[in-house]
């Protein structure tokens, strides 16, 4: 059984507080992002492509950006972050000192990185809105969304955390996960270009593909019932990855 | 300590804390615990103060309250000046000291504490010293393990010494020196002379490295017949016995690793 009280909102609250204290920097890459990507990429090598299935490419890769960017800060936030703050300052020791319970540090962990994705999301729809490249209002929807799939971003993170045997271990996933499916998740060019095989393996094992094409569907304000299908995986993913990141890391830090 | 903390599971037997099973029971434990860990486990992302608020935040205890505790809790541990200072900043001694307020957050029934002052200047001990002292005067109950006989006998009211997980005696300190070392103890360098001596007066002695240990309730006697056989080779000290003494004695002087 997993053990979640309201207590859990003790831990998010201190990663709130160290978010905010550190807000200048932390305020940064959601800003400067999304320029940088649809300056270079949209308007830059996007003058190259006209349209992507009837779609201007800046309009196409926009809510891709949201995608990387949710799935960046959530992951990181819940890997290398959470990591130092579990095996080096030793903060995880410190909370179960107290009555929070080992499955509420973790939870809390994976709630505030996906809050963190979230926030991100958030900051990065104005400057999107200014470029011109989202449909409202039901890009507004993003914002919630981004909840979600930081959350099923940060369970994944968190299974990486609880099994690695040191902080250098993390680039792995770093490299072999995240960094495919910035690529090959539907991102900055359709899936269906790929060889089938390949697009299969994306819907089945990147769970990033799923996020662009939901993120996609809210800014063109073009939903399918694809989409329903989309949400799902993303939703038992979630849950899936949640509960066995808890289990995981109680058999690493209860001896 | 773990097991009594609820941090670590118990391995076996039955282990109740405040009269309370540490397997059904974890959070009212720790709800009513203090807890001084030997690793400084102080949040490095804030200042001395909001350690002490985000730590309170984890027992529920409500803004304002934990406010004002935290302010006095700095006051009590002299640290109102370094309020604002983030924790990297904190010397060795201060770090130690804001463990033991944090500790008192909650104000424990109980309170734990590992290894309190290791690694500490002989000032900063003694800061520390005071305050727990003050802590037990009024009335709060203090555990504490330490491998420093001296701190445990100048803190301790009841006390054990354990070895490879046995308790081995326990007691007031002031009790197991009498009965396992004796008042006094009288050094001498270990030389021919002062070995056929003592063995001649029957007298028991203990081997420490090169210095011949001899505990005794008469140390001036002991003291006068030794100088007399070697008053120029080799220095003779008497000194009162203490919880180093028993504890040499009790666990043997073979290094355990």
């Amino acid at each position: 059984m997993i053990d979640i009280t309201a207590r859990v909102q003790s831990v998010w609250r201190r990663n709130w507080d160290a978010f905010l204290r550190t807000y200048r920097v932390n305020f940064i890459p959601p800003f400067v992002e999304p320029v940088l990507y649809l300056v270079a990429l949209g308007f830059g090598l996007g003058t190259y492509i006209e349209a992507v299935d009837g779609t201007p490419y800046p309009v196409f890769i926009a809510p891709a950006l949201v995608s990387i960017s949710v799935m960046n800060s959530a992951f990181f936030e819940c890997t290398y972050s959470s990591f130092v703050r579990m095996y080096y300052q030793k903060t995880f020791d410190a909370i179960i000192a107290t009555p929070v319970s080992i499955d509420e540090v973790i939870a809390g962990e994976m709630l505030w990185g996906a809050t963190r994705g979230m926030i991100y999301a958030t900051l990065m729809l104005p400057v999107l809105l200014l470029f011109g490249v989202v449909a409202m209002p039901s890009s507004l929807l993003l914002i919630p969304f981004a909840f979600l799939a930081g959350l099923l971003f940060a369970g994944i993170a968190m299974c990486f955390t609880a099994i690695t045997p040191s902080i250098d271990a993390l680039n792995y996933p770093s490299f072999l996960f995240i960094t495919p499916m910035f690529l090959f998740s539907g991102t900055f060019f359709p899936l269906d270009l790929l060889p089938q095989p390949i697009q299969y393996f994306a819907l089945a094992a990147l769970p990033l593909t799923h996020v662009v094409a939901i993120n996609r569907a809210i800014t063109l304000s073009a939903f399918s019932p694809l989409n329903l299908f989309n949400l799902a995986w993303i939703a038992v993913a979630a849950a899936f990855f949640f509960v066995l990141a808890i289990r995981l890391m109680r058999r690493r830090l209860i001896v | 300590m773990k097991m009594i903390q609820c941090i670590s599971p118990k391995t076996g037997g039955t282990l109740e804390v405040l009269g309370m099973d540490v397997e059904t029971r974890q959070r009212e434990i720790k709800s009513r615990l203090g807890v001084v860990p030997q690793e400084t486990n102080l949040d490095p992302d804030f200042s001395a103060y909001r350690n002490l608020l985000v730590y309170a935040r984890y027992f529920g205890i409500p803004q304002r309250e934990a406010e004002r505790r935290a302010i006095d809790l700095l006051a009590f541990m002299q640290l109102d000046e370094k309020r604002d200072v983030l924790i990297d900043k904190l010397s060795g001694g201060m770090k130690r000291r804001l463990i033991i307020a944090r500790a008192l957050v909650n104000e424990p029934e109980l309170l734990i504490l590992d290894e309190p002052t290791i690694g500490l200047d002989p000032q900063a001990r003694h800061l520390i010293w005071e305050k727990l002292r003050s802590l037990r005067a009024e009335g709060n109950t203090l555990v504490l393990t330490t491998h420093y006989l001296d701190e445990a006998e100048r803190l301790c009211d009841r006390l054990v010494i354990m070895d490879h997980g046995k308790i081995l005696v326990e007691g007031a300190p002031a009790d197991l020196i009498r009965e396992h070392a004796g008042n006094d103890v009288v050094e001498i360098e270990r030389t021919e002379k002062a070995v056929a001596r003592l063995d001649e007066l029957g007298v028991n002695y203990d081997l420490a490295g090169d210095v011949l240990q001899i505990f005794t309730d008469r140390p001036n006697d002991v003291a006068r017949e030794l100088l007399e056989v070697c008053r120029h080779e080799a220095a003779v000290t008497v000194r009162p016995a203490t919880l180093e003494d028993v504890f040499l004695r009790l666990t043997g002087r073979s290094l355990r690793e």
